[in-house]
């Protein structure tokens, strides 16, 4: 069964009783979840006379439409209405970054699942039923489909990018052992529970207020007040929660968004858009799929001398975020290694397939997956350890410290980190049990692998690492808290609100936690690159700290003592010999005339980035962490298992260990299913034919290894973060590669561990055949 | 005849239900007719388990059985004369939390929460069926229970000490005694009847009856467990103006055993029919673990799964190497025949107009007989196979007396391989043996390439898969079962 090694539901010894701060407190909505009385969008009760919207889509990858013929669809039952681009009256554009992102199409159709215009009826399924039935008629176009299509035909959407330090050439020509190849991942679907959905009500004078499952509800709202031709301030953008974002809903929530927002000023009714679950696959982006070409030369220690790589991205049809994407890509090439002389270059190919999109990581996992498929590759030539080659590569400290794009290395952990973990795993013992069960054993194989990760903090544009918070106290001691955030069931709310209360030296329950609303903080950061409880945390806080600096100052003045004695702890407030109750301090501090509400920011110091020689000092920190796993595979069929599972991560401080752990544990398996069992395919006609669960396998029960052993690494941010934490989002989803290595190095004892197998992500039981059979071949040639 | 009211159980009283669409989804009613917003729509296809909820219904012996299923799939008027309970019912009448979902909140299975009714309710099947002072469920009988509930945020592990950490908290007993005289009131002497506009749905209760309805009305679409036709509904957008739906027939619904033959109603649950198949043949236990989810065998039948013929359907392969026969149904005829002869070709059946599937015979095992039945495909729950195997020899001193080998997924029908047969039989089964056959399986063949597998991996596999088979029951050292199944490795370590 499952050993949860880490004790923490004990509070930790460090915090004491009354500190909300640092306590494994259970997410604030998990009585809603539970119970099912957690509002949704689409749980939200309708308004009367709410219509329903679903969106036609294209049949063609590549075509121009001649001939949109749409009355069968305006005269099925229940229609109200059907828009098209030309009702768009402001600008039909979605895309975040540049303005390449139709929402409805114009002449132009780029991938099979474009919507090509929106209907709108009296229920959901007669609006989905009417959408079928439109006529159109298109010219096709040739059709690119795979990255490698785009990279040989040079269809590139953005500039190509590439980082360079050292003579990378000169390096390699030097190098006693060199490994040249390409390799390949696909990319993954969020699979958020809850599709994209936007229900939106006009309100009086233009105005609209969209209830929207989005990452991002300031984008949400220039977005839509674009697409209507209105200023901002006409649009009200809330979110309560998503059922799940994983970057799915960053910039993808726009469509529905925008669509919803068109149909229900130019009704003037309620208009719901929620994408069917297939509609959804259709439509919306996904993670990146990537093509690597690399050249790496190393000395006998293993030690990388230089490297060349070239990626290329499948961006889909239009930009949306791909160039950070492929910057953070080539930023996190590295991983925990020091690279002397290294040449990357990455390419966003252009396919005529959905928009692909942020997705828990961001490219950070494409570009270090390939790093850790090197460093066995490396180990596997060389006959050595992977782990003893991977020290051999790790960043030193006070040496070997600078990143390729110029940032020192400081609050390096890799070396006690690996130490704990390869002593509590039994990692060199259980190599050799691995070895000897594959001795003997004739049909199964078992592999084991250990990945290590460090993680850059900060979104690489300096100025998205701000954010706000509103923090009311009310007479009777209450407390609500808004933020810039959102969400998504990372637990934010919680986090946030732990620190609310810790400055106010409440318990959690006294803090309430609102909806996210762009009528309360303006100009928001999307909810992404795990910044969410370092940025929206330290707003709180900021807030919080104002409250209680004003009300410290009252406390001194009334009960005697100075401000900076006051304390706030277990709900009271203790200044001078007089100890009170909070919410009687409050309620005095009103009849003062006090002001007990505050808004609170936060800006991350010292973020600089130089796109042009993509250099400078992106990340305020790394997060770290290590895992090994152990699976067996079947050289007959490509069936594999993961055995047992360590996992040891870095999260500072931890504001709540157990929302921590959550994160951990979910973005392994997350990371997991993205290289093993979730696997994207199109056709030949461009065409997606993974649209559903039934036919997109994500991680299920028994995916969750019987054994697995997750543990928080002991530490303390070295920067002012909020609690001393890290961010814990999307680090963690990167040690799902310890499942992927595992597999390969499972494979790998077929040929003896002495050639390598050709095996790109995802590792499906039939990719994992092929391998095993090639490698065969070539043991018996 | 005129419309009936559907009629059940829900929220503490009798729901009387007309004037919906015979094909509209209880999660529909549940959502925007009831404004129950607890269950969610996560798929529409029965494949994530958000919309989980728990039908209670009396069993032939007026026994009330509880069982989760998935509301986005199952029409409204099946529910007539049963019992519906979704997320809102679980807090107890203080409105503190139930001890599943206490145990939920204190493990923190809970991240972005939608997911987690549909969690709940399968975890309060489970609680249900838990019997005082049994231990807690061990980790397979959990993973059985929910494979059908896919989390995209946890990752699983605290959901699954939740399902044991349930049972420390104080029991929340449940009145059984009390639902089945609710159920007893709301039982039907006779058809039941319900029309909306041009939709009609018979439920008949008996299997004469039941014969009759076909015969009268051989057009109307046949419905079980509609873990298939719900999503002709909710994804094909298909108009069925008439359905005959035989969850009602407590004929149909008998297993028995009876002259060395397992009969199996057409309209016996997956779970049941598995049930007792496994029981008999212990090499079914994992096919019936990783046919659909448990909450899709709790509405499926294997008569449906069986008379729908799917060339990706998990039954058929194992079925027909057995000599399963099945008994079809046309008025007052019945004739049977082995189950391979039923599929004519792809969705081409030997059913006459007006007939019906009635049930399966199985023959009991034979000591003689060597048996093994393999599914492959990317996940282990949950999933339609790439590939689902089955073999059957039995030997004579030493020789092939007779070799029955079949496979799903490789052609358009469940198919047996008549080439490998043939390269089997009167052959000492050794590994010359299995070489010959595992070549002749390419000449049986030609499989399609799709989202699931390539053509030639389904030909490997298929070979390797008819070579693992070999070496599980080869006459001299036989390798264990935990030696060529990763699967069963796991369960031994």
């Amino acid at each position: 069964m499952n050993r949860q090694v880490e004790a923490f539901m004990a509070p930790p010894a460090a915090a004491s009783a009354g500190q909300a701060a640092g306590k494994p407190l259970p997410h604030e909505s998990a009585a809603l979840h539970v119970s099912g009385e957690a509002t949704y969008t689409d749980d939200i009760t309708e308004l009367q006379g709410t219509l329903h919207c679903a969106l036609g889509m294209s049949q063609k990858a590549h075509a121009r439409v001649l001939e949109m013929n749409l009355d069968a669809v305006r005269a099925a039952p229940g229609v109200v209405a059907v828009l098209t681009a030309a009702d768009i009256p402001g600008e039909n554009n979605c895309g975040p970054v540049l303005h390449d992102d139709p929402l409805l199409v114009d002449g132009l159709v780029q991938y099979i699942g474009q919507p090509l215009f929106a209907v709108v009826a009296d229920s959901h399924d007669a609006a989905r039923r009417a959408a079928r039935l439109a006529q159109v008629q298109y010219e096709e176009l040739p059709a690119i489909l795979t990255p490698q299509e785009a990279k040989a035909r040079n269809a590139a959407l953005l500039p190509p990018m590439r980082m360079r330090r050292g003579d990378a050439d000169a390096a390699l020509q030097r190098a006693p052992h060199r490994l040249a190849g390409t390799f390949e991942c696909n990319g993954q679907e969020q699979f958020y529970l809850e599709g994209q959905i936007s229900y939106a009500v006009p309100k009086e004078a233009d105005g609209v207020h969209v209830w929207c499952s989005t990452q991002h509800p300031s984008e949400m709202q220039a977005l839509v007040a674009h697409a209507l031709g209105w200023h901002s301030h006409q649009v009200l953008v809330e979110c309560r929660r998503m059922g799940g974002g994983f970057g799915g809903k960053e910039s993808q929530s726009a469509l529905p968004a925008c669509v919803a927002a068109l149909c229900a000023t130019r009704l003037r009714r309620p208009v719901k858009l929620r994408l069917d679950r297939d509609d959804d696959f259709m439509i919306t982006g996904k993670r990146h799929g990537f093509y690597y070409e690399y050249d790496l030369g190393f000395d006998d220690e293993g030690r990388i001398v230089g490297v060349r790589l070239d990626m290329t991205l499948r961006c889909g049809f239009s930009a949306d975020l791909s160039e950070a994407v492929a910057t953070r890509a080539v930023c996190h090439f590295d991983n925990a290694y020091f690279v002397p002389d290294i040449d990357v270059s990455a390419m966003c190919g252009k396919t005529n397939t959905q928009s692909n999109t942020a997705f828990r990581g961001f490219g950070g996992p494409q570009g270090a997956l390939m790093m850790e498929v090197l460093m066995d590759m490396i180990a596997r030539q060389l006959g050595r350890d992977p782990l003893d080659v991977r020290r051999a590569n790790f960043y030193g400290v006070g040496e070997r410290n600078i990143t390729p794009y110029g940032q020192m290395v400081v609050d390096n952990v890799l070396h006690p980190l690996l130490a704990e973990l390869e002593a509590s795993s039994d990692y060199r013992e259980r190599r050799e049990a691995v070895r000897a069960y594959n001795r003997a054993s004739p049909v199964l194989r078992k592999g084991l692998a250990l990945t290590p990760v460090k993680f850059g903090i900060s979104f690489n544009v300096p100025a998205f690492n701000q954010a706000g918070a509103l923090v009311h106290v009310y007479r009777d001691g209450s407390v609500l808290v808004n933020h810039g955030g959102t969400e998504m069931g990372q637990g934010l709310n919680t986090k946030v609100a732990q620190m609310v209360a810790a400055e106010l030296g409440l318990d959690l329950h006294q803090v309430r936690a609102t909806a996210t609303d762009t009528s309360k903080i303006a100009n928001t950061s999307a909810t992404a690159a795990s910044t969410g409880s370092d940025l929206n945390g330290k707003a709180g806080q900021d807030a919080a700290r104002r409250i209680r600096r004003r009300l410290a100052k009252f406390a001194a003045e009334r009960w005697g003592g100075t401000p900076d004695a006051v304390v706030f702890a277990d709900g009271m407030v203790r200044a001078g010999d007089v100890s009170k109750p909070f919410a009687e301090v409050v309620d005095a501090a009103y009849w003062s005339q006090v002001q007990l509400w505050s808004e609170g920011f936060y800006a991350t110091p010292g973020i600089r980035w130089d796109k042009a020689t993509m250099s400078g000092k992106p990340f305020y920190y790394y997060a770290y962490g290590a895992a090994v796993s152990e699976v067996v595979v079947d050289t007959l069929t490509g069936e594999w298992k993961l055995l047992r599972a360590d996992l040891l991560h870095d999260v500072g401080q931890s504001i709540n260990p157990a929302i921590d752990l959550g994160q951990i544990e979910g973005g392994f398996v997350q990371g997991m299913g993205w290289l093993t069992t979730e696997e994207l395919c199109w056709n030949e006609q461009g065409r997606l034919t993974t649209h559903a669960p039934s036919t997109y396998k994500i991680p299920a029960v028994s995916d969750c290894p019987a054994d697995f052993r997750v543990k928080l690494f002991r530490n303390l941010n070295v920067k002012d973060t909020v609690h001393r934490s890290k961010a814990v989002g999307e680090p963690p989803l990167l040690l799902g590669f310890s499942v992927y290595n595992a597999i390969r190095d499972a494979v790998a004892s077929v040929g003896g561990y002495r050639s390598e197998p050709r095996l790109n992500a995802p590792a499906t039981p039939e990719a994992i055949l092929a391998a095993v059979t090639q490698l065969r071949t070539q043991a018996q040639a | 005849m005129e419309t009936q009211n559907i009629r059940f159980y829900h929220r503490g009283k009798v729901q009387e239900i007309g004037g919906s669409a015979a094909t509209r989804t209880v999660l529909q009613y549940l959502r925007e007719d009831a404004h129950c917003t607890g269950t969610k729509e996560g798929c529409a296809e029965g494949d994530c388990g958000a919309c989980t909820v728990v039908v209670g219904e009396l069993d032939a012996r007026g026994a009330v059985q509880l069982r989760a299923v998935n509301a986005c799939i199952q029409f409204l008027p099946t529910l007539d004369g049963k019992a519906l309970y979704s997320v809102e019912d679980l807090r107890k009448p203080d409105g503190s939390l139930h001890p599943v979902q206490q145990a939920l909140v204190d493990c923190h299975g809970s991240q972005c929460g939608f997911c987690t009714p549909g969690f709940v309710m399968s975890l309060w099947g489970m609680y249900l069926d838990h019997q005082p002072g049994d231990p807690p469920p061990a980790r397979q009988q959990i993973d059985d229970v929910l494979s059908g509930n896919l989390c995209r945020c946890t990752g699983y592990r605290p959901i699954i000490d939740a399902a044991q950490a349930m049972f420390d908290l104080p029991a929340v007993p449940f009145d059984r005694e009390a639902l089945a005289e609710q159920l007893r009131a709301l039982r039907r002497g006779d058809t039941f009847t319900y029309r909306c506009g041009d939709q009609a749905f018979h439920a008949p209760r008996t299997l004469a009856e039941l014969a009759r309805l076909r015969l009268e009305r051989p057009e109307a679409r046949m419905l079980a467990g509609s873990t298939d036709v719900g999503l002709w509904v909710t994804k094909q957008m298909r108009e069925l103006p008439e359905l005959v739906y035989i969850g009602q027939v407590a004929e149909l619904r008998e297993i028995r055993e009876d002259a060395g033959w397992l009969h199996i109603g057409a309209g016996a649950l997956l779970n049941e029919a598995y049930g007792a198949l496994s029981a008999r043949y212990g090499e079914l236990a994992e096919l019936h673990r990783r046919f659909a989810s448990y909450p899709i065998r709790n509405a499926g039948t294997l008569g449906g799964n069986v008379a729908n013929g799917s060339p990706i359907g998990d039954s058929m392969p194992a079925l027909i190497v057995l000599g399963a026969r099945i008994v079809l149904r046309c008025g007052e005829r019945e004739r049977d025949m082995p189950l391979e002869d039923f599929y004519l070709a792809y969705q081409k059946n030997a059913l006459d107009r007006g007939e019906f599937v009635q049930g399966l015979r199985v023959p009991l095992p034979r000591p003689e007989q060597r048996f093994r039945t393999y599914k492959l495909s990317k996940r282990y729950d949950q999933d339609i196979s790439a590939v689902c195997a089955a073999f059957a020899v039995t030997l004579r001193d030493g020789k092939v007396e007779q070799a029955r080998i079949a496979f799903g997924g490789m052609a358009a029908t469940p198919k047996r391989a008549a080439a490998a047969e043939q390269a089997l039989a009167g052959r000492a089964w050794d590994e010359a043996a299995a070489r010959l056959a595992m070549q002749a399986l390419a000449h049986d063949y030609s499989p399609l390439s799709d989202m699931r597998a390539s053509s030639a991996y389904r030909i490997a596999a298929a070979q390797n898969l008819l070579y693992r088979f070999y070496l599980e029951t080869r006459p001299d050292g036989a390798l264990a079962e935990d030696e060529v199944n990763v699967y069963a490795a796991v369960a031994a370590v």
